[in-house]
């Protein structure tokens, strides 16, 4: 089995009715701002994304041992389409997996929607643009500078998953853990995981970038100095 | 679409196809993190068993198909059809629409 994602039955029922009604309110507004920040030209590319990342969540890499993780794709995909498309490509993917290869349980849909959409791709995608505010100007227009912050954006937003899975399990785990435990267990193997996730978001980033950078939808939300150019302004 | 973005836009699915119906056979099978940390605490048992154990595509192999490879390889090439297709309807339908008022494109 490639990958797992939250199954039912961790969660009990009450927990995870709330977290679909957070995937819900999520998914709302995410369709809304999609239709102010989502051209027709971008549909194909964010069709695009969402089905490339059902394909990299099937590659399970090695990452402890006895251990495997793979890669979310969310803080890539908001890098490239925009944070609220970036949303819905991350939640069709999970919807697709937990309909058609019984990947990740039915209830606990809403607790897989809120963990990798809101907290990991929709907070991923804050960190990243907090991260640009804070830095200087001429360095935030560089790409590398792009590429650097969608990777450590990357990297942390695989660990924030597994605390929004921790503080799920707190609230309304069946299994009587010690939170401590699990919540140092989760966060720690999802770090690791996370390295992966950064190197291959700021790998990808970075391709897109130096061929089309016209595609990165993070890009465009950077202000560049506008070139007067002569003919166009006549026309 | 240029040309040049409509070729680039099929390479890009192609990988895909590629990754999710040949690669993905190559891939770990060991627990993922989640299902380990959940072993190793104690908290694995409670997991049930999914509502659609018994669909023909559970746990991306097709059933019937008795070769493990070409198993995989089928259930990753739906599930990125199948994504395509829903996303790209989705995205769709929740487009911009440039000849709506706020639309910096002319009318």
């Amino acid at each position: 089995m490639p990958n797992v994602h939250v199954p039912d039955g961790f969660i009990n029922a009450g927990t995870s009715v709330g977290a679909g009604a957070l995937a819900l309110g999520t998914m709302a507004v995410a369709v809304r701002r999609t239709r102010d920040e989502l051209s027709e030209r971008m549909v194909p590319l964010a069709a695009l994304t969402a089905a490339f990342i059902f394909a990299v969540q099937m590659l399970n890499f090695p990452v402890a041992s006895g251990t495997s993780g793979h890669l979310l794709g969310g803080v890539l995909a908001a890098v490239l389409v925009g944070p609220w498309a970036g949303a819905i490509c991350v939640t069709v993917v999970l919807v697709v997996q937990a309909l058609l290869f019984a990947d990740g349980g039915l209830s606990a849909l809403g607790l897989n929607i809120v963990n990798l959409c809101l907290v990991s791709t929709l907070g991923g995608y804050a960190l990243f643009v907090a991260a640009r505010r804070l830095l200087p100007r001429r360095l935030v227009d560089r790409d590398a500078t792009t590429v650097w912050v969608a990777g450590v954006a990357a990297v942390l937003s695989v660990p924030m998953a597994a605390a929004a899975f921790t503080l799920e399990f707190a609230v309304g785990g069946n299994a009587d853990v010690s939170i401590g435990t699990v919540a140092g267990a989760m966060v720690g193997t999802h770090l690791l995981i996370g390295i992966g996730e950064g190197l291959i978001t700021a790998a990808a980033v970075g391709a897109v970038l130096a061929s089309r950078p016209d595609l990165v939808h993070a890009v465009d939300t950077v202000d560049r100095p506008l070139e007067l150019r002569p003919r166009e302004v006549l026309a | 679409m240029t040309r040049n973005g409509r070729v680039l836009w099929i390479v890009g699915l192609l990988l895909a196809l590629a990754l999710a119906g040949i690669v993905s056979f190559y891939a770990s099978s060991q627990p993922d993190g989640l299902e380990k940390v959940a072993g190793d605490t104690g908290f694995l048992a409670t997991a049930e068993d999914h509502d659609l154990a018994e669909s023909p595509l559970a746990d991306y192999g097709v059933d019937g198909v008795d070769d493990a490879r070409l198993s995989v390889g089928l259930a990753g090439v739906l599930g990125v059809t199948v994504t395509l297709a829903l996303g790209g309807g989705l995205f769709w339908l929740a487009r911009r629409r440039d000849d709506e008022p706020g639309s910096s494109a002319p009318a």
